[in-house]
């Protein structure tokens, strides 16, 4: 009760205070926005402090302070506001126009305070509705704003509480570990000893892994927490923008000295601090300008294709009515005119006179408008609104869109396009995370040209597939399936090597439970916190082979046999580097997990090169004498070889990594600090404890015979899935990378112990490049390396090209590496894994040192940056030595094969757009059922415009002769033996596009005939799409096709293609919400597709329409495609409902009133029972509100009648219903007008029903049977189907209309085949088309059953043309009904649901009901 | 689940499941009646329709068949009248006219006599919202605001008692009734009073307050049209006088048609008339005073009976068989599609 009040008392104080402040924080975040901007292109951040207090007021003034009002209103501004927005709509303005007609007195037709009711009451809903709506926004701001923070004041000179809403640009803020920071800031300070500072984005974009930020250069090193008196600099950065991955600016220092920030460098308001103690920063971006607010774009609005649609339908209504109002006002000009005096009853003007006929005429037109003002529905637009947030609601309660294993249902995010769910025609789908499940498991790799299958690591993979369908509802893999997974740890280990012994097994398996118990513990509360590392992507099982290498390696490493065979040497060079490769090429961070979020230490031996020049040079003596001696690799025996140079070297490039100009003091002051410190001290018990909990959890450590070490288990969370397999995949081989700085990588390698290795630096993936790369200094050979992966089309072409040909041995074993791993790499790919190729390259010390440079100077330019930077990795990554490759799987989710059949029978079209390679692309199309393997597959690949265009005409043609060779056939048998019980299996086609060729085709010459093709093709699959391009074919097929699309996607590379599609669907899933946030409906698994387009899309569709159509029919059955079909049957009704009572009473003493009662009464029983005639179920709802509605009516009417003598002048309905209800002849004139209005449309319902089945109609029956019925009743629709589409195809066999697919007999598709294969070949001799006939090895269904399928969709294209729906809801019928039929009795339960229909729209139509009454009076009565 | 306006994570306290109830109503499952129209189904309805509509039907043919009826053309059969009234400065000038007829059977029962007019709009949407209902209920209302314009007032100011164009145009000819047995002329005996709806009589329709009539209506003027004021209307009967007068009563009830009856008289059951009237000659006694040429309508006056279901109108029951037949028709048609359905066997419905 308080709440509206203070709400209020806010609201009034917010306005006064900012009378002043010129709308520093007025709501409008776009107006501060450009008050900053103005003060230039860069925002300059100065310190709130002392020296600088001048200075400060005069620029952060124009700042927003960190106070947050996402609220529309204010107080004050609310009605005037509220209103202006909605009369933006054009019905509103239109029912205002009729309004303000009605004070015309010339033309006023009913009392002017009456006809103000429903616009009012309209309104009042709305604005009622949107105040809601803002106050529990400001409760929400009001709660943001009074959180607490640490502000450091100069005061206090220490940091004090304050409320989020005072922090202010150039504050200094503290915050301790698991706070949400408050605003945009520049991370200067961090507990953490190497600058880091660790945050969670869950709440911004909701990746959960974490991420790493760092204090700027220069700060890093500091000893002491940094003192906000003595920062004296000025930092120079962007102005507020919403890209949440560009972050840039420098920090001025007071000698001019410039350092470059980063977003590494800038804390986003919304995520959490975590593993850090404390961290300080100063604030750079406050409030509304926070990268996090400026993202917050809130819910969008589309218009939905049945809203555009129902204009028109207005439109055609406001036709209908200006003709109606024509007519009447023409005809009462004439009637005028036909008098010669004045008749007693045309009243006379106040000078006693009447007016011209013409004049009166014109004048009768408008008063006619506002009378027939109900032929357009003054509730129309509420009642959809209403309705659809009706169904929205339904839709976020569905208990099928729950996915459990996330604990995420269904969101809605645009709330008025619910009925476009059901008018999908194309699907647009992502493969990675959307179809897949982007859980990356590591499968087969090849290295040195050799390739290692995994055989046991798939074994397991299956038993993990079993598992899954055997124990499905297990909630958490961590902890619901123990047995299982123990299960087959044993038979792996048995089955993988004999040096296991058995007491490890038995440690393995019980200490287990135990850790589980813990993780168990650790992890309930954050869930799905650690992402990518299910127990299915983390433990790989070594190949037997490659581990036998392996642990050669390291064997000999110790036998010190320096003469083995030169050719194995290498190879096992090659192996080292792979998995060193694996384990370093990454962002991967390092955690501890029974702790969670506690960043792994390092060991003491991590900090080998920061320690004080003695030392190192001492260590590193050590070190290299003994790899000396050791290590066969020949990399170490070169380093070996220059030994002293290389160590002067060694430390010339360690200065030079250091030596950014501003830093090289600072470096060697951290350098000091660190020495004195010894901070591992404190980490070392910690982690001897977590040695002893994980040692059975690092199971793979007792596959290595070699020794038993003890070892922490290790969480890494990786940016992107295919990073984690890597890492465990080197893992599994005992290359375990231990942590992770910034600085240094270490990794446990075999028996060779810990290698830390000098981070000098990262390369990031991104998608230009399609790799990233690491630069590392290798503690033993002393080298720079590069380890670089990425896809394998850019990554061959990167490769150290042989030029001097065959001169070199090593670059002709390398070219043969080449060519092996190639072939390798298209198995994988066929095998539908993801590829990755790995490379190294050896720098030398000068090479690196002027690539630095130049790299320097990219990364410390403001403008331009990126441009450099990319130019500068290219730069890098050249020249490369090829390791070898990865093959990594990404299942397929649960029921995507099942959602895609179904989608595709219910006659969408699906398309996948992927970045994937082809082969990988068209393995997992295949594996998910878009591709069947009848399918003819058309590749697309051609290197020019021109050959394009031949290849698809070619295509076309062969296409074309297919059908029509095989529709002839059919027309043939179908007129011979339409035996229902032969299988009937179509021609269908597939068409494979890649990315380049897709630029080529995307070309406005190719656009038409590249989507003819399409047409004709069942499935299209795009591979290597650019963002770009997928957004760019969306929007082509959209514009040209003019077809509802719907793009699903879960990554920030589906973004524009969700933006630019009708309807977006986001997949929450690991990769982050971007893809959500700009999505319509974020589901969490693809299977949820079918439910939410099948059944609500149909459902939402369907019962809007018919809402709608229940409008317009009831606002003419007083006064129609199925609009036209509408308006007759309606026009028809309100015949019968004036002229039976017309004719009964014609000539006798009845009055205007009386006459109208019995209309009214017969046309709410007409009305009501049309509604029963068109529900297609009744549940108690229906009942409630039918019955209320005529009592309601009844009462309603008795009681005015009884008491209301002069309060509505000049209708006076004084006493007549009482009379009325006295008289048999009232009730026998409703009975007989109600009957007979209805009898039409009753008698054709039931003809339907009986006589032209709508698969809908269908489906109800189906509902009614038992289980057994149902069975033989949906063969028996099949066979039944086949029928019709024989039928179908002999009606429209001359018609060329889009041949969607054929009819034809088995023995015919020998006939077939071979002319089709004629054209491929041809065009396959130019080297333009490729004949991809491999097939998948992918198991597939029997035969039988894609015949039954393809018999399915053909018949759902016959329907589709058939079904004669009254409400063009055909798609979406037909779409329910194949759902049901198919499934049997699953989806029985859908079509039972489909029963339900029309629950909310018939609910709320008969809610405005009684409203339209009260308009409609005074019209009957004077008809 | 909303979008949140800043999006921070939940500390704290584990969030319940977001998984949706499994109520009947949110998952759309409620138990419902589904109607199923297939022929099988509602043949019945059809014939139960077709025999229930004949039946009334029937009845209602015959009631209304009972009826006895007759209705005079009087417009032109006082010509010089008609004449008369065409220019209205005679308003004032009297003309009586008299009609015979000859009724061929007794009219049994109660008789009522009726006064009809054709093609006058009196369901003029203007005209039918031209009275104020307050004045008639006695009030002391100020009539400018009603919707009486342009008979509100003269323009000296005097307002118009009653005000409004139904109550200025209202039927202000009188017809007696005279029964010509033999040689004799007896007047029959007409009730003037009782012919009004009791609400309206009692409840709508009320004088100003006053000692008197004539001073409640002191400072009003009677409408244009008017030969007398309202006061005036019936001079023998204080109770049927001023605003409860039935005829103004009855004439204030406007029509819904052009072409209308209103009551009038009804026969008083005495004497000779005790069974209603008796076949013979008859006399109507009209003192001519309202206009139809001006407008081309037609006067009627009109005798008849009335049963329960109203007067001689034989549409509705004509409509009841009409409909009857027709959804008996459609029974039958169906349940020959139905039956040569049923031997194909196309649905899996059993």
């Amino acid at each position: 009760m308080a709440d509206p009040i203070r709400w209020a008392r806010y609201r009034w104080q917010r306005l006064i205070s900012t009378e002043g402040r010129e709308g520093s924080s007025s709501n409008s975040s776009n107006k501060c926005y450009q008050s900053s901007k103005t003060t230039g292109k860069h925002r300059i951040v100065i310190p709130c402090l002392g020296h600088f207090k001048e200075e400060y007021e005069k620029v952060s003034k124009l700042y927003m302070n960190n106070q947050i009002r996402t609220t529309k209103y204010t107080l004050l501004n609310f009605l005037p506001r509220n209103l202006f927005e909605q009369f933006h709509r054009v019905a509103n303005l239109y029912f205002l126009f009729l309004v303000v007609l009605n004070w015309v007195p010339l033309v006023e037709a009913f009392q002017k305070e009456i006809t103000m009711l429903p616009l009012v009451v309209v309104l009042t809903i709305i604005a009622v509705k949107d105040g809601l709506e803002d106050y529990s926004k400001y409760k929400m701001d009001k709660q943001i704003n009074n959180l607490l923070t640490k502000v450091y004041s100069r005061k206090e000179k220490k940091y004090i509480d304050e409320c989020w809403k005072n922090v202010n640009v150039g504050d200094f803020i503290r915050l301790s570990r698991n706070e949400i920071i408050p605003a945009d800031m520049v991370l200067l300070y961090s507990s953490d000893l190497d600058g880091i500072c660790y945050i969670e984005t869950a709440g911004l974009d909701g990746e959960t892994n974490l991420k790493q930020r760092q204090v700027v250069r220069g700060y890093s090193e500091q000893v002491s927490e940094i003192d906000p008196e003595k920062f004296s600099s000025r930092i120079e950065c962007e102005s507020p923008n919403n890209d949440l991955s560009r972050f840039q600016g420098f920090v001025e220092h007071s000698n001019k000295d410039r350092v470059g920030l980063s977003k590494e460098n800038l804390l986003l308001r919304g995520c959490t601090v975590r593993n850090t103690e404390a961290v300080v920063g100063i604030v750079v971006y406050a409030g509304h300008e926070t990268k996090a607010m400026l993202n917050n774009s809130g819910p969008h609005y589309k218009r939905s294709k049945l809203e555009r649609k129902v204009n028109t339908d207005i439109l055609w209504c406001v036709l209908l009515l200006i003709l109606m109002c024509l007519t009447g006002a023409i005809g009462h000009g004439i009637w005028l005119s036909r008098y010669s005096e004045i008749p007693f009853f045309n009243i006379p003007e106040p000078d006693g006179k009447s007016i011209p006929p013409t004049l009166a005429g014109f004048n009768m037109f408008w008063t006619m408008i506002i009378l027939l003002q109900v032929l357009i529905p003054v509730s129309l637009y509420v009642s959809i609104e209403i309705v659809k947030l009706g169904q929205i609601y339904l839709i976020q309660n569905d208990i099928d869109f729950y996915h459990e294993k996330t604990d995420s249902t269904i969101q809605c995010r645009a709330l008025n396009i619910a009925e476009d769910l059901g008018q999908i025609q194309y699907i647009f789908s992502d493969k990675t995370g959307t179809l897949t499940e982007n859980k990356m498991v590591f499968r087969r790799c090849s290295i040195a040209g050799q390739e290692y299958c995994h055989e046991e690591n798939a074994k397991r993979l299956e038993s993990y597939q079993e598992m899954d369908s055997e124990d499905e509802d297990s909630a958490d893999h961590q902890c619901g399936s123990l047995t299982h997974r123990s299960k087959w740890r044993g038979h792996d280990c048995r089955a993988v090597n004999k040096p296991l012994n058995r007491r490890s097994l038995n440690q393995l398996s019980g200490s287990y439970p135990a850790l589980v118990r813990e993780d168990g513990e650790g992890d309930v509360p954050h869930s799905g916190h650690v992402a990518f590392s299910s127990p299915i992507e983390t433990d790989v099982v070594p190949d037997t082979q490659l581990l036998e290498k392996f642990s050669q390696i390291s064997s000999r490493s110790y036998q010190q046999s320096e003469e083995a065979g030169r050719k194995l040497s290498l190879e096992t060079t090659y192996i080292t580097d792979f998995f060193l490769a694996l384990a370093i090429c990454n962002t991967v961070v390092v955690s501890v997990p029974n702790q969670p979020r506690q960043k792994m230490r390092q060991s003491s031996l991590g900090r080998m090169p920061i320690k004080s020049l003695e030392e190192i040079r001492q260590m590193f003596q050590r070190l290299s004498v003994r790899r000396l001696s050791s290590s066969p690799l020949p990399s170490v025996k070169e380093s070996s070889s220059e030994s002293p140079n290389s160590f002067v070297s060694k430390l010339s490039i360690f200065r030079m990594k250091l030596a950014s100009p501003a830093l090289d003091g600072a470096a060697q002051r951290a350098a000091e600090c660190h020495s004195t410190d010894s901070p591992e001290d404190s980490q070392v018990p910690q982690e001897l404890d977590t040695v002893n909990v994980a040692a059975g959890c690092e199971h793979n450590s007792a596959v290595s015979s070699i020794e038993l070490s003890p070892l922490p288990k290790l969480c890494y969370e990786a940016e992107s899935p295919d990073e984690a397999a890597l890492v465990h995949a080197a893992r599994a081989y005992k290359c375990i990378l231990q942590s992770r700085t910034p600085d240094q990588v270490t990794v446990d390698f075999a028996g060779l112990g810990s290698l830390t290795f000098q981070l000098l630096h990262i390369l990031p993936f991104d998608s230009v490049r399609k790799r990233m790369s690491v630069v590392v200094r290798h503690p033993i050979s002393n080298k720079v390396l590069v380890y670089t992966k990425g896809a394998d089309s850019v990554m061959m072409d990167l490769l150290r090209t042989a030029s001097e040909v065959g001169t070199n041995n090593s670059e002709m074993e390398q070219k043969k590496i080449k060519e092996r791993t190639q072939k390798h790499l298209d198995d994988y790919a066929r095998r539908g894994l993801r590829t990755l190729c790995i490379a190294k390259k050896v720098m030398s010390d000068a090479e690196y040192a002027e690539w630095l440079n130049h790299h320097f100077l990219a990364e410390t330019s403001i403008d331009n940056r990126e441009a450099l930077l990319l130019e500068s990795a290219v730069r890098l990554e050249t020249e490369l030595t090829l390791l070898g490759a990865t093959g990594i799987e990404d299942r397929l989710q649960e029921g995507v094969p099942d959602t895609i059949q179904a989608l595709r029978k219910a006659g969408i079209k699906i398309w996948m757009l992927t970045g994937d390679k082809r082969e990988t692309a068209v393995n997992i199309a295949y594996a998910c059922k878009l591709l069947e393997p009848d399918d003819r597959i058309f590749t697309l690949k051609s290197q020019s415009r021109d050959a394009c265009a031949l290849v698809m005409s070619k295509i076309l043609e062969g296409i074309q002769k297919n059908t029509s060779a095989s529709k002839k056939t059919s027309r043939k048998l179908g007129s011979v033996s339409p035996s229902p019980s032969t299988r009937a299996p179509g021609f269908s086609a597939g068409l494979v596009i890649d990315g380049r060729t897709l630029e080529h085709v995307l070309h406005d010459s190719l656009q038409n005939i590249f989507l003819e093709l399409t047409e004709k093709c069942r499935a299209v699959v795009c591979c290597q799409a650019t963002p770009l391009q997928k957004s760019i074919v969306v929007r082509l097929v959209r514009n040209k096709l003019k077809a509802m699309t719907l793009a699903v996607g879960d990554g920030a590379n589906d973004v524009s293609m969700i933006q630019v599609a009708d309807t977006g669907v986001g997949i929450s899933g690991q990769e982050g919400m971007q893809a959500v946030m700009a999505s319509d409906f974020a589901i969490s698994q693809f299977r949820h597709l079918k439910k939410l387009l099948l059944v609500h899309g149909h459902w939402c569709y369907t019962r809007l329409t018919n809402m709608v159509l229940y409008f317009f029919y009831k606002n003419v059955a007083y006064l129609p495609s199925p609009f036209w079909i509408t308006l007759l049957d309606a026009f028809y009704q309100s015949l019968v409902c004036f002229f039976v009572p017309y004719f009964t009473y014609c000539g006798s003493d009845i009055d205007i009133f009386s006459f109208g009662n019995p209309i009214n009464t017969a046309a709410l029983f007409i009305i009501l029972f049309h509604l029963l005639i068109e529900c297609k179920s009744v549940t108690w709802i229906h009942t409630v509100v039918i019955v209320g509605s005529i009592l309601l009516y009844f009462v309603f009417t008795l009681a005015f009648g009884a008491t209301c003598k002069t309060h509505n002048p000049p209708s006076n309905p004084y006493w007549i219903m009482e009379k009325h209800m006295t008289d048999p002849v009232f009730y026998l004139v409703c009975l007989l007008t109600t009957c007979v209005a209805l009898l039409p449309r009753y008698l054709l319902r039931v003809l339907q029903g009986t006589l032209f089945l709508s698969p809908v109609l269908r489906a109800k029956h189906l509902d009614r049977l038992t289980p057994k019925e149902q069975r033989e009743a949906i063969k028996r629709w099949e066979d039944d189907c086949i029928v019709n589409c024989r039928v179908e195809f002999q009606a429209t066999s001359g018609s060329s209309s889009s041949a969607t697919g054929a009819v034809s007999e088995e023995e015919s598709i020998a006939s077939v085949l071979p002319t089709s294969k004629a054209p491929l070949q041809a065009c396959s001799r130019h080297g333009l088309v490729e004949d991809t006939s491999f097939l998948p090895d992918i198991q597939d269904e029997s035969g039988t059953t894609n015949g039954l399928n393809s018999e399915k969709n053909i018949f759902l294209n016959s329907a589709k043309e058939t079904n004669s729906d009254t409400f063009g809801s055909n798609n979406s019928c037909a779409k329910v009904s194949m759902c049901a039929s198919e499934e049997g009795s699953g989806a029985v339960s859908l079509a039972h649901k489909a029963g339900l229909n029309s629950v909310l729209c018939e609910e709320d139509a008969l809610m405005h009901f009684t409203k339209s009454e009260c308009c409609l009076k005074p019209k009957s009565s004077n008809c | 689940m909303k979008n949140k306006t800043s999006s921070l994570p939940q500390e704290g306290e584990a969030r319940p499941s977001r998984c949706p109830d499994n109520s009947a109503f949110k998952q759309q499952k409620l138990p419902a009646w589904k109607p199923q129209l297939t022929i099988a189904a509602v043949l019945s309805s059809f014939f139960l329709t077709g025999v229930f509509c004949l039946s009334v039907g029937v009845c209602l043919i015959i009631s209304a068949n009972s009826v006895r009826e007759i209705q005079i053309d009087y417009s032109d059969k006082c010509s010089d009248c008609s004449k008369l009234r065409e220019n209205s400065s005679n308003w004032n000038k009297e003309c009586h006219c008299s009609v015979n007829f000859m009724l061929k059977e007794d009219m049994l029962g109660d008789v009522f006599m009726y006064y009809g007019l054709q093609n006058f709009y009196q369901n003029h949407r203007r005209y039918v919202i031209s009275r104020s209902d307050a004045q008639l209920l006695g009030r002391n209302v100020n009539i400018q605001k009603s919707y009486c314009a342009p008979f509100t007032t003269y323009r000296n100011g005097t307002p118009m008692a009653p005000c409004g164009a139904i109550a200025n145009s209202m039927f202000n000819d009188t017809i007696d009734l005279f029964y010509n047995l033999n040689s004799s002329v007896i007047q029959v005996p007409l009730l003037k009073t009782g012919n009004s709806w009791w609400t309206d009589k009692n409840v709508k329709f009320r004088n100003p307050k006053s000692y008197n009539l004539s001073s409640a209506f002191a400072g009003t003027a009677r409408p244009p049209y008017w030969q007398k004021p309202v006061y005036l209307l019936d001079e023998e009967d204080e109770r049927n006088n001023g605003y409860v007068n039935d005829d103004f009563i009855i004439w204030m009830r406007v029509s819904a048609f052009a072409t209308f009856r209103n009551l009038y008289r009804r026969v008083r059951r005495i004497r000779q008339f005790a069974d209603g009237l008796p076949a013979g000659n008859y006399t109507f006694h009209i003192s001519y005073n309202f206009p139809v040429t001006k407008f081309k309508g037609r006067k009627h006056v009109i005798l008849s009976t009335v049963v329960w279901s109203g007067g001689s109108n034989p549409f509705l029951g004509i409509a009841y068989v009409v409909s009857g037949t027709a959804a008996t028709l459609t029974g039958f048609v169906i349940t020959v599609i139905h039956l040569k359905l049923r031997k194909k066997k196309t649905f899996f419905q059993k």
